[in-house]
């Protein structure tokens, strides 16, 4: 490998320093200047470094490193039961653990031709806007604290308690929840589950409104996003941006409504759009999709179906504890299931789903045997931080903090 | 769950309305090697020196949006790597997966940001954990790992324990 003389000439580790050269400019005595922004930068979200080409205030070129929470997750993976990855999949993304569950249940499940029980289905859609919710709550706080108005973040932290409560009642964890198992649930929600749901969602959109209060009619903070980061649709879908950012700049895509899965299609939300394109627009195209939300978790409340939590797939879905101490056959596919795995058929499945930040889609390759042969993870900041150079260049280094909050990265997802 | 279709043959005839088979199969004839239809997804393997007409004649047939580009390591068989692209359209509401099968002397394949600029990332990561070189990359750096890293991570005969 490296003594391939065909290899390209990779910058070494010094002259990461230098991933922009500071230009003089024609006949003057002025330079650009070269700014490091981050690893550790409160309005980074996490350790992104950008380094910046500056002229005095302006924003010349914007470089983003990353790749500084790379795990190999993904090569861990490969080293794991089927099953075994649930777990590692909430640590990809920490502010939606349960969308990352979803989609690759959901790529497994297609490899393994399962069919889920509707109430399974149901209460995936329940508590992936729940952790819609909450990952829209962080963004919120956080992104107004960027721009300045730090009671916002105060009071989205309240609400988000609330929501991190009912993910510790359902599956015993605040964020890190592997609730969802390929095949279905893990447990059986407690009895009290629905009601804490529906008394949480009874007060939310007064709360939106309470957000709305302290933000939109607020001089500082509109003069703040009005018309900064612009993005337009092309250079939207030419960066690979999906999820808010991609609506806010006017294209009309939602994977849960065009591409449906888990039942989406049985659910009536409208897809907040707007085609203004700048940081105001996906502000208020997220809160309007929080309002959405609070109406898809009602209905995923009002109509709730009563059965299984579990498909009916002995050889994959662990069985219940009750049966084991009953049923010989039970007792002997738990021991397979956990000692040995199970074998998933050879082939490959891409499974999208809807995040809170976009597309994320697993792409799973199996052999045939117990282990994936690969798993991969298209993640929509990754993609994202491509469009950074587009929104930001032109403009001044504030703007960049605005920018950056208006894409709400999670560089975990981004490293993997 | 419609059927699979697991052959090229098969997949041409039981699909001959897809947009994504018809536009390739007029624009460049050979380009198609093999083609599969598995779970509901469509999988054309294209040869790898048309990859880049193959989705530029994607892109204007309607399918606009590049969602990914990764790799899977199939070693020790040969050709090792296949580049995998998904590649989505808005307006048709399909996806259709792209196969590029790649030789492990000097692995090497055309870059396709001059189609999709997004697909920069993307080609950057399969350099840095698969080690494919991309011909047309405009900056072609690793992107996860340190510049001083050696070796490629996500291939399979990279060791996973013990001291490097």
């Amino acid at each position: 490998m490296a003594d391939n003389p065909n290899m390209p000439e990779i910058p070494g580790f010094v002259q990461t320093a230098t991933l922009i050269t500071p230009r003089p400019e024609d006949g003057s005595k002025d330079h650009t200047m070269v700014l490091n922004m981050g690893p550790q930068h409160p309005s980074t979200h996490g350790v992104l470094r950008l380094v910046l080409e500056i002229d005095g205030e302006t924003v010349i070129k914007v470089v983003p490193d990353i790749g500084y929470l790379h795990t190999g997750i993904e090569k861990t993976c490969e080293a794991k039961f089927w099953q075994q990855v649930v777990p590692l999949t909430d640590r990809i993304d920490y502010l939606c653990p349960m969308t990352n569950n979803l989609a690759y249940c959901l790529a497994i499940e297609k490899l393994l031709q399962l069919e889920i029980p509707e109430r399974a289905q149901w209460m995936r859609v329940l508590l992936n806007e729940l952790t819609r919710l909450n990952s829209h709550l962080v963004w919120l706080g956080t992104h107004a604290m960027d721009i300045g108005a730090l009671t916002v973040f105060l009071y989205t932290f309240r609400e988000r308690e609330e929501i991190l409560r009912i993910f510790e009642h359902v599956s015993g964890q605040r964020m890190m929840t592997s609730y969802f198992r390929i095949g279905g649930l893990a447990l059986e929600p407690p009895l009290d589950f629905f009601d804490s749901v529906q008394s949480l969602i009874n007060i939310l959109p007064e709360k939106i409104d309470e957000y709305e209060n302290l933000l939109t009619g607020n001089p500082i903070f509109f003069n703040r996003l009005k018309g900064v980061g612009y993005l337009s649709a092309e250079d939207a879908i030419a960066c690979g941006v999906t999820g808010p950012p991609l609506r806010a700049s006017g294209v009309d895509w939602d994977l849960r409504r065009d591409m449906p899965y888990s039942s989406y299609e049985k659910f009536r939300f409208e897809v907040p759009i707007s085609n203004d394109g700048d940081v105001w627009a996906r502000y208020v195209v997220r809160l309007r999709e929080m309002r959405e939300s609070v109406k898809i978790c009602q209905q995923a409340l009002d109509g709730m179906p009563e059965g299984s939590i579990k498909a009916d797939a002995p050889h994959v879905v662990l069985p219940d504890r009750e049966k084991m101490k009953t049923q010989m056959e039970a007792l002997i596919y738990h021991f397979k299931i956990v000692t040995e795995g199970f074998q998933v058929p050879a082939g490959e499945v891409y499974q999208a789903v809807e995040s809170p930040r976009g597309e994320m889609g697993y792409y799973a390759v199996s052999d045939g045997t117990a282990k994936p042969y690969r798993v991969h993870m298209r993640n929509p900041s990754f993609a994202t931080l491509q469009a950074l150079q587009t929104m930001c260049g032109g403009r001044l280094i504030a703007d960049v903090v605005a920018v950056i909050g208006s894409i709400d990265i999670v560089l975990g997802e981004i490293d993997r | 769950m419609a059927e699979a279709l697991l052959s090229k043959d098969a997949v041409f005839e039981g699909l001959a309305h897809n947009v994504a088979i018809q536009a390739l199969r007029a624009a460049h004839p050979g380009a198609v090697v093999n083609a599969k239809f598995d779970r509901d997804e469509l999988t054309l393997v294209i040869a790898p020196e048309q990859i880049r007409a193959a989705c530029r004649t994607l892109q204007q047939a309607g399918y606009n949006f590049l969602e990914d580009v990764t790799c899977v390591d199939w070693y020790p068989t040969e050709p090792r790597f296949q580049v995998t692209y998904h590649i989505l359209s808005h307006k048709l509401k399909e996806r259709v997966r792209l196969h590029a099968m790649v030789g492990s002397i000097d692995p090497s394949i055309e870059s396709i940001t001059a189609v999709w600029p997004s697909a920069n990332f993307y080609e950057r990561e399969v350099w840095d954990l698969f080690g494919v070189r991309f011909h047309g990359h405009p900056s072609l750096r690793r992107i996860m790992l340190p510049e001083e890293w050696e070796g490629h991570p996500l291939r399979k005969d990279y060791p996973v324990e013990g001291y490097r």
